[in-house]
Order: C-alpha cells, then structure tokens, then sequence
C-alpha cells in the first residue's frame, strides 16, 4: 500500500475548478472513486458537463498534485458516465464556495413544471431575472438581480427527473 | 456487461452500427451549430447557441470513446478521418446554414436553424430516453447523463420555436417555409438503416416506428397551441443517410470541420 484512501482524497481537496478557484473538485461531487494499487492510483471522475473543456485541465491537475504528495508512479484519471453528476452532489462547504465567488448554488428543489428559484449571491435578494439559461460555461446560467442591480451567474440545476 | 463477458460478434457489429449513427449525427449537428459562432441574431443567442453546440460535440466525444473501446480506431479519427461514403449520419443535419459560407458573406437562415434545432433535439431525447433502457450498459449509462443535458437544449429551442411561428406574418411564413424543408427530411433522423431489426431484437433502443410516434405525440400538442397541422408522413428527400447516401453539403462540411487534421494527423491535440 502506497497511500490509504484518505490521504488522496486530502490531495483531492486541494485540486479546484480550474474555472471557478474556490471550489474544490471534491465540494462539487466530482470524485466517484479511489483506487490504491501497488505502484498505481486510479481516480475515477464524473464529468459535470460531458463537453466540459475544463475536463483535461482537471485532469492535469489531479495528476500533478497527487504525485506531488504521494511517491506513486501512476496516476490514472478516468472520465466516468457510471454515475451521473447531479448537482446534490455539491456539498455544503461547496455551495458557500460558489457563493463565494459569486456564483449562485445551483436550486434544490425544481417545481413540477420545471421553473426553479435562485438568489441573489451579492444582497441574497429573490428579486431575480433570467438573462439567459446558457452563461459562460456549460453549467452556469446568466442572472440580473433587481434589486442591488447586479448580474451574476448560477449553477444549472441538473437531476435525474429532467 | 463486464470487460470480461465474450461479446457475441453479431450483437457487438449492431452496438457499433448504432454508435455511428448515434456519433456521426451529433458530430454534423454540432459542426452547423457552431458555424453560427457570431452569427446569431444577437449576443445572448450566440452565448446559448454556442454553449448547447459544444455540449452536444462533448456528446458526440463520448459516442466516438465507446467506439474506440469498441476497437473502431480513436476517436480523433473516426471523426476527422472518415469520407462522406462512411458516415452514418442522417441528411438532415449535413445540410448547409443557408447559402454563402461562413468566411464570405453567410446569408444563413434562422427559420430553418430553429426548427432543424427543435425537432432534432426532441427526436434526439426521445432517442436517449430509449436508451436509458438499453441492453448496452456503456450506452445506458451515458443515456441518462445526456438527458439532463438535453433538457436545457430542448427548453431553449422550444421557446424560439413556438414565439417566431406566434410572431409577424413574416415569421409565420419563413418558419412554416422552413418546417416544410425539415419535414422533407425527418424521417432519416429515425431511420435504423439497414441494420435496423438487429439493432432493435437486441434491445439496444426501440423500433424506429415506434420513436416516429413518439415524436409526433410530443410535438402534436405544441402544434395545436399555434395552429399548425402535423403532416400525414414525414420524408427522406435526399437519400438515407444510414446506408451511406449523402448530399454534396457533407462532403464541404468534412472538408472544412478535417482540415486541420489532414495537415498531419499525428499531431497532438
Ligand atoms: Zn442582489
């Protein structure tokens, strides 16, 4: 055994979106699993958004830090679909992450008819409006807030009812 | 299925005919959406626009892994290496924008760019619906990840849809212009080609009549909402494109989406 489980997943918490730098890829539910081998450590990630072009930077980036921490000589990252990304998979430190830098968390709940509901990042205001669905990466959308007259972004609401 | 499950050969020769399909019509779709980078009627349209284009080539990234993993070549080249002979892809998402190109003076038409977004999207999600229950695992798998994905794609070209057919007159007609030119090629989008009842006996996604229906029950109802009939039978105008049958568009569409990588294929991404 080179390492135990929760030593990578330490690493792990140090590797952040390289789009949004104060959420790590641990807090947005990224990590399906860790596989400790003899000389290898496999990860195995889903994917937010498959045509995420983030993805090969993530990947670079778990394969430098972890061999930065640990003395390994393989490290694989593997894209998986086995386990579809929901955005529940955001953990609490996550979401305040994302608030942090200004991005609305993604609405736990979604209406019947599949309306949802976002605040304000900035003043917490219900007072929103939708700009447009799409933003500037595949999983955010573009808000404007009435009442401090800030845009700001949200994270897409994605679950397995849609 | 596990790694080490024999794969039955006939069963395998169906999964990867599927993918083609399945591959080769997001890969066009996506190459059209993305030649209106700049292009669209305004700002917010080309941020959504271009977003749902790159989420559907992320689409069309995954279609191609299963095929590497299949031992079909890698993906790189099953998408840039291919001729128009060997792609899998339906007439409808090959044909042009409109006319002019995109380096001198596109004239592209919107009508036609909403409605072939609108009902490939939904014939789409039905498909992947059906694959949720699919046979092939890998294909299950990336069905139910594709859905969430789809839903925003579907919200958005509805919405275009069902507001220039309720706007000027002048809309009406250039969307039921276009509407007729999509329906003269709807029925390639559900065609199976000739592997059509290997690829349903196995279970790998239901008969083709059966999507057709489907289709028509979702979309009926928006068409009654802004007085449109449904026609009697959809068409396949210019050739299937599941059996190999394409337009000149395609071939002009592959020469400029490989150019880069006919320079030197070995090159790394
Ligand atoms: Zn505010």
């Amino acid at each position: 055994m080179i390492a135990t489980n929760e030593e990578v997943w330490k690493v792990l918490l140090g590797v952040n979106d390289p789009e949004i730098n104060t959420v790590s890829i641990v807090d947005l539910g990224m990590v399906e699993s860790i596989n400790i081998g003899r000389e290898e450590i496999r990860i195995k990630i889903i994917p937010t958004f498959l045509g995420c072009p983030a993805l090969p930077i993530i990947q670079k980036n778990i394969e430098n830090a972890v061999k930065e921490a640990i003395e390994v000589s393989e490290v694989t990252v593997e894209f998986v679909c086995s386990a579809p990304w929901t955005s529940d998979r955001i953990t609490e430190r996550g979401r305040e992450g994302l608030q942090a830098f200004g991005i609305s968390p993604p609405p736990r709940h979604i209406k019947e008819n599949g309306e949802w509901q976002v605040d304000c990042p900035y003043c917490g205001s219900t007072y929103v409006t939708f700009d447009n669905l799409f933003g500037p990466t595949a999983c955010r959308s573009i808000l404007y807030c009435r009442s401090c007259k800030n845009p700001f972004e949200a994270m897409k609401p994605m679950s397995t009812d849609m | 299925m596990t790694e080490n499950d024999p794969i039955n050969q006939d069963y395998q020769k169906a999964v990867i005919e599927l993918l083609y399909q399945l591959a080769d019509d997001d890969f066009i779709h996506a190459f059209r959406g993305s030649e209106w980078l700049g292009l669209a009627p305004h700002i917010e349209e080309d941020v959504a626009f271009s977003s749902i284009s790159q989420d559907t080539m992320g689409h069309t990234a995954m279609f191609y892994r299963l095929l590497e993993e299949l031992g079909e070549g890698s993906a790189d080249h099953l998408a840039q290496g291919r001729s128009s002979i060997e792609r899998k892809n339906c007439v409808l998402v090959e044909l042009v924008n409109g006319p002019g190109n995109y380096m001198e003076k596109p004239r592209y038409d919107w009508a036609f760019a909403v409605v072939r977004n609108y009902f490939y999207t939904q014939a789409k999600a039905i498909k992947i619906q059906s694959l949720k229950n699919s046979s092939y695992k890998p294909l299950s798998d990336a069905a139910v990840k594709v859905k969430m994905e789809l839903y925003f794609h579907l919200l958005h070209w509805k919405t275009w849809f069902t507001q220039l057919m309720t706007s000027t007159d002048e809309a009406r007609k250039r969307m039921e212009e276009a509407t007729e030119r999509v329906f003269a090629e709807l029925d390639g989008v559900f065609s199976q080609g000739s592997y059509r009842v290997k690829i349903v006996d196995f279970g790998l996604i239901e008969d083709e009549t059966i999507l057709r229906k489907l289709w028509i029950q979702e979309l009926s109802p928006i068409f009654q909402s802004i007085n449109l009939t449904m026609p009697e039978s959809f068409g396949m105008k210019h050739g299937n494109g599941r059996d190999g049958e394409h337009t000149g568009d395609l071939e002009q569409a592959i020469q400029t989406l490989s150019e880069v990588y006919r320079l030197n294929p070995a090159a790394a991404w």
